[in-house]
This record gives C-alpha cells, structure tokens and sequence, in this order.
C-alpha cells in the first residue's frame, strides 16, 4: 500500500478520508506551541480560543448555520446521541415517542433501541427498493407523544439521499423535533439547515478531509438538550471538557476547503464520474446497482450486489490489487448477517452477501475506475468459477 | 484477519470447480447464511479409493479455503479415512481460523459427510450399519441467528457483541 510502484486506490472514502494536507498543516501548531487551553484568561488560552471559534463559524458557514449553534463533539456517532438522548430527556414530560428508519447507522438505532429500554417507545419506518423513507409513512407514525424524528440525510451503505426537505415539513406540521444524521453528506453536497427545515444536524470531519475523532451537531436556536457530558460547561453547557482545539481546528479548515469545493461544483464533476464507474459496472454480467441515482445519490458513492458469489473474496482480491473497497456481507463483520441496510430495501440474504462498495474521493479518476473495473470483472470470473449457483451462459 | 496459509488457499483454490465424472456429491450449508459447499468425489467402488474430488463453494474466503483444504486432504484416502477428518484437523492444516470463521471448517467436514453419504445411497441404496445420516443439506449449522429463531430473539439486545461495526 505504501510501495510506490504498487497500484493504491482508495475507494473506501465513505469510512473514512484522506485528511486534506492543508488540514494537517493547519493544525500542526495546535499540537505544538499553540498549547493553550481555550478557557484560559492568557495569550496562549485566547489565541485557541479564537481558532476554536473561527473553525466554529467555518463549520456553521458550511451548512448555513449560525456559529453560535454548532455543538463540537468527539465524532459523529457521539453527536448523534447527544441530539437523540439529549432531545429525549429534555422532553420526556412532553412525550416518549420517538421515530427513525430501518437503514440508519447504529449510532442512531443503537441510541433509539436503548432508549426503548428506559421506557421511551420507538417506530422504525421502512423504506422502499431505493433506500428512501417516505413522507406519507412519516406523518402516519406520528402520534400526539411523538417528540423526535431521525432521519440520515445520505446513506452509508446505499449512497441514497433521503427526501429531507419533504420530511422536514411533515415534522413542521406536527410540530416535532427533527434530527438528520449527515454524517456522509455534510461536506459533499450543498445543505442549508435553514432552508431544510432541519433541527439537528450530526457531522463529522473525517468524512470530509478532515482528522478523527471530531464531529458537531448543530443544534437550531431554541432546541434544548441535555448534555451527555456534565463538567466545565464548554460549547454551550452541551460538551463539557476541554476543547480538542486541534481537531476542531482541522475540522473547520475541511469544512472551508468543503465549502469551496461545492461552490466550485466539484461535487457535480464527481458524480459525473459516479455515473461513469456505474454504467462500467453494470455493463459487468448479473451486477446491480444499490440504492438510487441521480440527485437522489451521494456524489461519490457507488454500490453493487453481484449475483452468485459473496463480499469477502472480492475485497480481499480487490485488495490484492491494490483497490481498497468494502461490503456489507456478513463475512466481512463480526457477524454472520448480512448488512441490515441491504435487507431493508428487500434484497434476499443471498444477494446480500454480494454486496460491494466502492466510494470514491476527489482524487479518484477515471483511469482508477478503468482499472478497477477491469480487475473486477477477472475477480467477478474467478469466484463464480468456484461458485456451486453459477451456470455459465454459453 | 488471515493468515497466510489461508490466503493462500483461497488465493490459489485447490481442486475447485465442477467434477464431469463424479459419482457422489454432497452439498452443505446454506445462501441465507452465506456459505454453500459442494463437494464432488469420485469413488473407486471396489476399493473405496477418493481418487478425485472437487469443490464449488459460494462463502467467504475462510470457506473457500476450508473447501480446498478437506478436498486435499480427503484425496487418495479411502472414504472411510476421510470420514475421520475433523473439522479441527482442517482448521489446523490452515494453521488455524479466525474463531468467528470456525464454523467454516464445520461446513468442510459435513461437506465430505454429505458426499460419502451419497455415495453410499447411490451404491448401496442404504447407508452402512453405525453411519448417521448427514446433516440435512441445506441446513446451516453456524447457529447465529440468520439461522436459529432462539437467538434471533436475542437480537433484540441492543448491544450485540457479534455485530459488525459500521461507518
């Protein structure tokens, strides 16, 4: 991988990114001589204070947000439950139910599950073959005690984009608290909280070029939450515990960097050659696409089932030439099910167990897709080869 | 994940495909789970002699590497020393699996089972004093709960230990 003749393409961008080199040099001083601590009353403590708050506004301009309503967390699975625990414990008075969908990551399942054990009742809403929730099944799930929905605004596994602005507006209607997971959109397509309609927003620099570890949730004016963490009272009461003033600060140069990029409409360029690595992909014998298209689509995300064979032998091979991909075959996890995103959008276990994914970064090309796909279809022929559901047309 | 003996196996398969000539095959496992084996012998009649065997196996690369591995080490041996080959003695020829892979080496095993069986069906109309039936075909025996309704109940714990880690 670190061989400099060997091929090394990264296509696993949907776990995580490749920082941005101006993020790290950004944040180098924050791990050297900029030591102080934002709290302090002295030079070092204001001059990070004033870079926390400049990577504040950098990441609330990203989304139109105001400054003062981005929480930083210590990634996106932990802003997700500070929106969902925090929203229901501040309205438990109010109510105690609480909706999201079928396909969204475990930080929000898991946090919703176990809210279902401390006497909170949830509804997961389906989704159709695409992966998209649907407004209608919204307005039917709420009920009178609903005080929270959850809805991702682009899936992990799947790429599908969620009808958020429709779905906001049935929330609106009833007047319930509206959290989307944007963990894998934020960055990569254009979003406005406030034209959305949305409440809370979860992101996390790492998806976008930025470092681990550090995530926000932007909370709109008005919404009340209860911290997970009690102590100094840092952002807002809401994340107590000294600033982890380097990421944030590599967290707010990826979301300005982010911002240009979709001003200058790079992501529009990427989903050209999405579409390019699909339509290659499906020209492949018995390879389908997952998830939606278009617009409806993650601009640098690909999926695909391929018939008759399983997930873990085509990224090990994939790996093998140099092509880092993932699945969401059981074999590839602790688990032996397959992922819980492909069945609800009603694939057989089968099928599901071939599943691929293949999502791209703004420096892949169109001659990494070439030879991706090229090596995929020798891959493909090897292992249906072995396969006992494979008959060859001939 | 692997290590490099069961890369290798998987890698660079032994005996993998179709067998035109096979007079016995057993098939094990099941898609629901993930993984399939289907073993083909070909029997000496008279001397009970594996004198080919092949593999096709839809399943991680753990299975395939299982597969090629109890084809050769059931090939040349009469059928009843290969029905002693363990599950553990595939496992340990691969210089061992991951545990979560284990039941692989279980499915390599039954995938012999299965085909002796048949090949004694086929023969003899009957299987041989003392054998048991093989495990039903396309039953699964990893025991999780894409298989078994006791622990799909389970899945409603919400913290899962056996649950992949998504991004």
């Amino acid at each position: 991988m670190f061989e400099a003749d060997k091929k090394a393409i990264y296509l696993d961008n949907s776990a995580t990114t490749k920082p941005d080199k101006k993020v790290v040099e950004a944040m180098l001083p924050y791990l050297t001589d900029f030591l102080g601590n934002p709290n302090s009353l002295h030079a070092w403590g204001q001059k990070a204070k004033a870079a926390v708050a400049e990577a504040r506004q950098q990441v609330a301009s990203l989304i139109g947000a105001n400054a003062t309503d981005i929480i930083f967390t210590g990634g996106g699975s932990e802003a997700d439950n500070l929106a969902i625990k925090g929203a229901a414990w501040t309205l438990q008075g109010k109510g105690r139910h609480i909706i999201t969908s079928a396909i969204e990551h475990h930080a929000v399942l898991d946090t919703v599950r176990w809210l279902g054990k401390q006497g909170f009742e949830f509804t997961i809403l389906p989704v159709d073959k695409l992966g998209r929730v649907n407004p209608d099944d919204l307005d039917k799930a709420i009920r009178p005690d609903t005080i929270l929905v959850s809805i991702m605004f682009g899936n992990n596994e799947i790429g599908t984009i969620e009808p958020i602005k429709e779905l906001a507006q049935v929330c609106k209607k009833h007047n319930v608290l509206f959290h989307v997971d944007g963990v894998q959109a934020a960055g990569h397509i254009n979003i406005d909280v406030k034209d959305l309609g949305i409440d809370m927003l979860t992101m996390a620099a790492h998806k976008m070029y930025g470092p681990k570890g550090i995530g926000a949730l932007y909370v709109r004016r008005g919404v009340r939450l209860t911290p997970l963490v009690h102590g100094g009272g840092q952002e807002f009461g809401l994340r107590s515990g000294t600033e982890n003033v380097a990421s944030i600060v590599g967290f707010g140069k990826a979301a300005e960097i982010a911002k240009q990029r979709l001003a200058n409409c790079e992501d529009k360029k990427l989903s050209v050659l999405r579409d390019y690595f699909i339509e290659k992909m499906e020209g492949l014998e018995e390879v389908r696409l997952t998830g939606a298209r278009g617009d409806e689509r993650l601009p640098f995300h690909t999926s695909f089932v391929v018939k008759y064979i399983e997930g873990e032998g085509m990224l090990l091979l994939l790996d093998a030439c140099g092509v880092a991909a993932s699945s969401g075959s059981a074999c590839t996890s602790g688990s032996l099910e397959p992922s819980y995103v492909l069945l609800a959008t009603g694939l057989d276990h089968a099928t599901a167990h071939g599943s691929v994914r293949l999502t791209m970064s703004h420096e892949t090309t169109k001659e990494d897709i070439d030879y991706v796909v090229e090596n995929f279809a020798e891959i493909i022929a090897k292992l249906r080869a072995m396969s006992p559901f494979y008959k060859k047309n001939s | 994940m692997y290590n490099p003996k069961v890369v290798d196996y998987f890698m660079h398969p032994r005996n993998a495909g179709k067998l035109d000539d096979a007079n016995a095959i057993g098939e094990v496992g099941n898609p629901v789970c993930g993984d399939v084996m289907k073993i083909y012998l070909k029997v000496d009649e008279q001397s009970e002699v594996i004198e080919d065997i092949k593999f096709e196996t839809f399943g991680c690369a753990a299975a395939i590497a299982t597969s090629s591995m109890v084809t050769e080490l059931a090939k040349g041996k009469t059928i009843a020393e290969a029905l002693k080959i363990s599950n553990k003695d595939v496992a340990d020829a691969l210089g061992g699996l991951p545990p979560i892979k284990l039941h692989c080496s279980l499915l390599a095993k039954e995938g012999i089972e299965a085909a002796v069986a048949d090949f004694y069906m086929r023969r003899d109309g009957k299987l041989p004093d003392g054998m048991t039936p093989p495990q039903n075909t396309l039953a699964c025996s990893c025991g999780n709960s894409c298989c078994s309704e006791e622990s799909a109940a389970e899945e409603e714990e919400y913290i899962d230990p056996n649950n992949r880690v998504s991004d």
